[in-house]
Parts: structure tokens; sequence; C-alpha cells
């Protein structure tokens, strides 16, 4: 069995370390809050204009001028600050961001991604997502291995329109943890269900078996 | 020095002309200036170009100028909450350019600051950067993008004292400083206005000299997009 999106989730908040500025994208990103450690100081990005995102409000403390990048209600923590959308971008393009988790369509050998566009199919935009790829000090992408056809979505080169260049270095699907370096991708870690072969092997492009491959710790 | 309109309508209806380019404060439907849109509909005027980051929802925000078909071009990040939008769109009646969120906000920024262009790493080797400068500075490549001014801009603000400096709240901040900056002509619907000396000035988060116009906001429904609530 592959891995469900909360165990990719979980596995990606071992990437988050104490003092970190995070950024977390809709989807499975937005999880990986859940598996932050409670005793880890970690300040979470909303690039609308916040740093220090906190968990949905109770009814009471719902306030319009208070949302997400996905536009849905928040809280503050303490020691949270709010900015401009420019300062925002400063923070993220500036790489004062430790760590950006996205999702992604697709992600090749060579660290690119794409994850804004399908040509043919309406275009809603790409929001923040080619400057958070672009500046942030590290990038990991949360996605699934395969589409619904079985076709690794882990390309020698993304076909669809790209979201940046070389930006990728880590890519966590429900299969295993594969980095990404001059030589492609390296499978580092497997799921408890599969071998280290079948991840190489349902990835396509240029792909190896790191020595000291290892199965998933949650 | 009178910068105190009665209303929306007062506050834009003799600078409110066909074609122009309007910068919208507000991220999705969090900070918009409501008022200034609605009056916007009651002038009535065509072929305007809308600098916002979204596009509102079909009965909120921009939609409602998209409805009454005063829109011939957004530029925006991110328009995916709108079916009027991809309506008018596929039907070739309206004009879209979308810019990376952060270029949009740089190149407001800009437009305010005085600066005529920037480089930027977002975007480089993507259709963003398709007819555009590309220019490797120190090793790495950077794309060439131009700052944005507005005939007008349109900005909401929790406070304004009356020479214009303004106080934001929360996230409602996001793109209202950076568009009053970068309009010509820049009208503020605040939610208090105050006398001059009643906001510290270290508290004051831009300056009355970006502002032109101020009228205190009326009725602000601050429609919420999505309610997400802990138990």
């Amino acid at each position: 069995m592959p891995l469900t999106r909360d165990q990719i989730a979980k596995r990606i908040s071992q990437e988050v370390e104490d003092g970190f500025v995070v950024n977390l994208g809709i989807g499975i990103p937005t999880l990986v809050a859940n598996y932050i450690p409670e005793n880890m100081f970690v300040m979470l990005q909303s690039e609308n204009g916040l740093l220090g995102m906190g968990p949905f409000p109770t009814e009471d403390k719902v306030d319009a001028d208070l949302i997400n990048a996905g536009k849905q209600t928040i809280t503050a923590v303490d020691g949270s600050a709010f900015f401009d959308s420019a300062t925002s971008f400063a923070m993220i393009r500036g790489g004062h961001v430790d760590l950006t988790v996205l999702g992604a369509m697709q992600v090749d050998q060579s660290g690119n991604i794409a994850n804004w566009m399908i040509p043919g199919k309406m275009v809603k935009g790409m929001g923040g997502a080619m400057d958070l790829v672009a500046g942030a000090k590290k990038v990991v992408v949360a996605m699934q291995h395969v589409d619904k056809h079985g076709n690794s979505k882990l390309l020698e080169k993304c076909d669809l329109p790209f979201t940046g260049l070389g930006c990728i270095q880590k890519v966590v699907t429900d299969y295993g943890v594969l980095e990404i370096d001059e030589e492609g991708f390296c499978v580092k870690e497997y799921a408890p269900d599969l071998s280290p072969e079948e991840v190489a092997k349902a990835t396509a492009g240029k792909v190896r078996i790191a020595e000291d491959c290892k199965v998933m710790e949650f | 020095m009178n910068k105190i309109f009665e209303n929306a309508f007062e506050a834009l209806k003799d600078i409110n002309k066909d074609g122009q380019q309007i910068l919208a404060g507000g991220f999705g439907l969090c900070g918009i200036p409501e008022n200034c849109i609605a009056a916007l509909r009651e002038l009535g005027k065509k072929n305007l170009t809308f600098v916002s980051n979204n596009a509102g929802v079909d009965d909120f925000g921009l939609g409602l100028l998209l409805q009454s078909k005063q829109i011939k071009k957004m530029m925006s990040s991110y328009v995916g909450e709108n079916a009027t939008f991809e309506k008018q769109l596929l039907a070739g009646e309206l004009e879209v350019e979308l810019i990376p969120q952060g270029t949009l906000a740089e190149r407001i920024r800009a437009g305010g600051a005085g600066i005529p262009a920037f480089f930027t790493p977002t975007g480089v080797g993507t259709e963003v950067a398709k007819g555009k400068e590309v220019r490797n500075i120190d090793g790495r490549d950077y794309v060439l993008e131009k700052a944005i001014t507005g005939d007008i801009a349109i900005v909401r603000a929790a406070k304004a004292d009356k020479f214009g400096n303004l106080v934001f709240r929360k996230t409602a901040r996001n793109f209202n400083p950076l568009c009053a900056m970068a309009g010509k002509i820049t009208v503020v619907e605040a939610e208090e206005i105050v006398e001059i000396g009643e906001i510290d000035p270290d508290d004051v988060q831009l300056s009355g000299a970006f502002v032109q116009r101020i009228f205190k906001a009326q009725n602000l429904e601050k429609r919420i997009e999505f309610r997400t609530i802990s138990q």
C-alpha cells in the first residue's frame, strides 16, 4: 500500500527544524502543520501577509480580516507579525523562508517543477508558487508518485508548463523519498510496503537507489 | 487642504473615466475596497483595466464589475474563484495577464517608488518570462519586470487621519498600501477617520503623502470566502 496523505505530511514534518520559517502550500502540505513537534518553535508563513499562522479560529474568534493564502479564516500565534504583500514576498524571494512545501503535477530529474497550468484547461493562475520555488532555501514537494493511469509524475522532463527551473531538491511521495541532484533522482527512502527497486521502477527519468536507502519512518 | 469626501461616489465621480487602469487592494475578499467597487459600478465606466491580486467572486468584489462588463483586462496572480470571469475569458470578452504574486506586489511597489523596472528570479524559464529580457547577474538568471502604476488606486484601511496617514488591520493590509503608493489619485475607504495627531507617528503604516482622497466606509459586508472553524 502506498502512503496516505497524512503519512506523506508526517514524513515531511521531519524536514522542519527548530526556529524555521516555513511556508506550506495548499493540499497535503497544509497537513504538515499537524505534525510539527510541540517543543519546536516554528513560524508558519502565509504569503498574503502573516508570519505566525495559527490554527483555525473557534466560532467566536472568526475575523474577516484574518485569513490565510487559501482564503480560510485562521488565527495568529504569539510572536506573529502582519505585513504587506511586497514585504511578504521580500521574505520569500529574499531567501528568508527556510522551507517551502508545495504540491506538484510533475517534477523532473533536473529539479524542474510544473504545478500551475494544464494547456487547454482553464488557467487559474500561479498565485505565489513561482516566487516560492524561486526563493526558498529549501523546497520540498509533496505529491502522489503516479497519476490515475499509473504513469510516473516524476519525469525525465516536465511536459506541462514550468513553475520554476532547477529549484526542487526533495520529493516526498506516497512511494518514498527521492532527492534530486546532478545525477537525477535518488531513492533515499521507500514506503514500508514497497521495495527500493519498486520505487525506482515507478519513477521515469534517470533514477538510482542510494547506498544508504532505508525504509520510511514516521 | 481637504481630502475628506462624503462617500465613494463623491470621491470617484469626477476622476473615473473610460479605459482607466485601476489598482485595487485586497487579497481574495479580505481588505477589498467594497464601497469603491460599488461606486465604480454605479458610475458605469467601461474598458477598465484592473490590477488586483484576485478577481473577486461572482457576486462580490471585482466580480460585480465583471458582471456589469466594465472590465476589459485583469492583471492578477490567481483568478480561480469566479465563474463569470471564466465565462468572459473563454468568450474572448476579457483579457487577462497572470503575474506571479510576488512579482505583482513588487511591480506595484516599484510603480509607487519611482523604479521603472527590476530584475527578479521569479519566473525564469517559464511562460511568464516570454518576450522579456533575461539577464545573468553574478551567475544567476533574472527576468526584467516593469513597474505598474494606476490612474486611480482604490484601497481600504482600518483607520485614516484627515491627512491620509493610514493604519491597516491584520491580513487586510496585503496589497492595500502598495496600491495606495502607485495610484496617481489614491482613494481610501477608511473604517474610521480620526483627527490629525490622533495616530501616533510610530503607528502610521502608510504616510498620507500617498493619499489624495478619503471617505468613511459604510455598511462593509466583509464577506468571508472560506469560514474554517476549530471546535
